[in-house]
């Protein structure tokens, strides 16, 4: 075994290395898509993108043009309708590849909130249906009721969009106040070499299934800053003035376990409010053929596609986090420091994300005015 | 050992987000350009006029909602509206019209009044017509011009016949265009096939991910 000083420059290399990252990819994201805020468009056209994310692009804007050829054709031809279906679903599983269908954050969601792989399919599959959803309701209402502009739809979608961002900020801030005190809580115990054995190597055992909450909780703060109302109400009887001298952390189960499904229905809506442009554009056009309700199935179907893909990359997220936790179980308390270093860049990624979308730097369909 | 495999998962995580965030939606408006060059009668280029078609699907949803005398049919007047509100929203995006001229870049005004789109009942799709005047006439022994949407949310391509029209040109200036990559193939094909007096020699197909003209007056 190494001493603790080496374990924890182990644990520290780590954290940075993820964190880093993590900030890469967003600082990525944020140069390649600099919209009409961002960056002055250079004179070089951008380079289409390679490899199986080029391949995974250049698929979906094939099935996609294939959409209107087959609803007309529906019309008058019913087996074109099942045609229509399928090539919904392909587009689907392949469209989810890109920002607008919430992956990054549900995946980051699921990494900082210790999600079972269950909740994550869950919310994955809750999400792409409630945008699917909102899709057929902004049609079916402005569209074919009120018979409304594309420009009044469009409206309509960026109010739904800007409350959806505000939300997954909402969200991530909720988390990054709860890991981040969890984590200073944790780093605070291990300054104290006498604890390391103590307190933090037993209490990590239990992450996931106990709930003892005869220990400080300190979670006032998250009522009073948010309006997740689903706290345990035992909770409201915590002395505050305890929070940073006690050596325990914040619980996982906090978050996960029982009245978390409450809490996982606000990164359901956060994510499917958004209403896919897709989905709308092949909705009025099957709607201006006589088509609306194939358009709705249409929609539908495309949803169940789009979940199966995110539901895929937020099982991955588990499956790393698990990994990472198997190994960090091993490494005692800085190992413990480690896991809860990556939910706090989680949690840091899902405001960043928020924050980047309802900025404009990180555009995910936009809908020129044309 | 277990060092390595807490830092893979810590890669592998990482990296995740890195691809996720790094993916792009692609474009759901097509359009289909058809411009024209237009020359002063001293030899100098004044400006680009444009013709842009869209695809059938974003057609119908563009015109979604908008009273039309005829259903199914939208006259230029009905129209006017919805040609303001798209000339006014291609300003920020520069007109997806970039030019050069001997190597420089070169400036564009806003669009003339002129502008128009028009509806094609048959194939239901709107085509906007618009002319960019440039912003001081210029002579130039090679121009450049790329019609394209750096963010690929719209995707520009030549029409597959008379993409590109000089009007006004001096005589000896040649014409030559560069499609996008996607289509090379498929056009080096069609331009094999072509009836040899018909081709112009001149008319080159490029490897490039823009729409390129490019026009040389030795």
């Amino acid at each position: 075994m190494r001493s603790v000083g080496a374990r924890r420059s182990i644990a520290d290399v780590a954290l940075l290395v993820a964190i880093l990252l993590l900030a890469a990819g967003l600082i990525d994201n944020a140069f390649a898509q600099a919209g009409p805020f961002g960056a002055p468009r250079t004179q070089a056209p951008a380079a289409p993108v390679g490899g199986v994310l080029g391949w995974v692009f250049a698929k979906q804007a094939e099935f996609y043009r294939q959409f209107s050829g087959l609803i007309r054709a529906s019309k008058a031809d019913g087996s074109a309708a099942w045609s229509l279906l399928g090539l919904s679903f392909l587009y689907g599983i392949f469209h989810a590849a890109g920002p607008g269908h919430g992956k990054a954050v549900i995946s980051s969601y699921v990494v900082a909130n210790d999600e079972t792989w269950t909740r994550g399919v869950v919310l994955s599959f809750a999400s792409a249906l409630l945008q699917a959803l909102v899709a057929v309701v902004v049609v079916g209402i402005a569209a074919a009721l009120l018979s409304a502009t594309a420009a009044t739809m469009g409206r309509a979608v960026n109010v739904i969009e800007i409350v959806s961002y505000s939300l997954i900020i909402l969200i991530g801030v909720r988390l990054l106040w709860v890991k981040g005190r969890a984590f200073v809580a944790l780093l605070r115990t291990l300054h104290r070499p006498a604890a390391v054995g103590a307190a933090v190597t037993p209490h990590h055992h239990g992450d996931l299934h106990h709930h003892h909450h005869d220990h400080a909780h300190h979670d006032h703060g998250d009522g009073h800053a948010h309006h997740h109302h689903d706290h345990h109400h035992h909770h409201d009887a915590h002395d505050d003035a305890s929070a940073w001298g006690h050596a325990h952390a914040p619980e996982p189960e906090e978050l996960s376990g029982p009245g978390g499904w409450r809490r996982g229905l606000s990164a359901i809506v956060a994510v499917g409010l958004r209403p896919c442009s897709g989905a709308i554009l092949v909705l009025v056009f099957a709607l201006a053929q006589g088509l609306f309700w194939t358009g709705v199935a249409s929609t539908f179907v495309m949803a169940v596609g789009t979940a199966i893909t995110v539901a895929a990359i937020a099982s991955i997220a588990v499956a790393a986090r698990a990994w990472a936790q198997q190994v960090a179980d091993a490494r005692s308390g800085y190992g413990m420091l480690a896991m809860r270093g990556i939910e706090v860049g989680a949690a840091v990624v899902i405001i960043a994300f928020g924050a980047l979308l309802l900025t404009g730097y990180i555009v995910t369909e936009r809908m020129v005015g044309i | 050992m277990i060092r390595r495999i807490f830092f893979c998962g810590l890669a592998a995580c990482a990296g995740l987000v890195t691809a996720i965030s790094a993916a792009q939606a692609h474009p759901h408006i097509w359009v289909t350009v058809k411009s024209e060059l237009v020359y002063a009668p001293d030899g100098t280029v004044t400006g680009v006029r444009h013709a842009w078609t869209f695809d059938d699907m974003f057609s119908v949803f563009a015109t979604q909602g908008i009273e039309s005398k005829k259903k199914g049919e939208f006259t230029r007047e009905e129209l006017a509206p919805l040609a303001e509100v798209n000339v006014t929203s291609l300003k920020e995006y520069d007109f997806f019209t970039f030019a050069k001229a001997n190597g420089k870049k070169i400036e564009f005004n806003d669009p003339s009044a002129d502008y128009y789109l028009d509806f094609d009942p048959k194939d239901t799709v709107l085509t906007l017509h618009f002319t960019l005047p440039l912003k001081t006439p210029v002579k130039a022994k090679e121009l450049a011009l790329e019609v394209y949407d750096r963010e690929f949310f719209v995707d520009f391509s030549f029409a597959e016949k008379d993409p590109v029209k000089l009007v006004g040109a001096p005589a000896h200036c040649k014409l030559s265009i560069a499609r996008p990559q996607e289509m090379s193939a498929a056009l080096t094909q069609q331009f094999s096939q072509m009836p040899a007096d018909q081709r112009d020699p001149s008319v080159t197909i490029g490897t490039e991910f823009a729409n390129k003209i490019s026009v040389k007056c030795p």
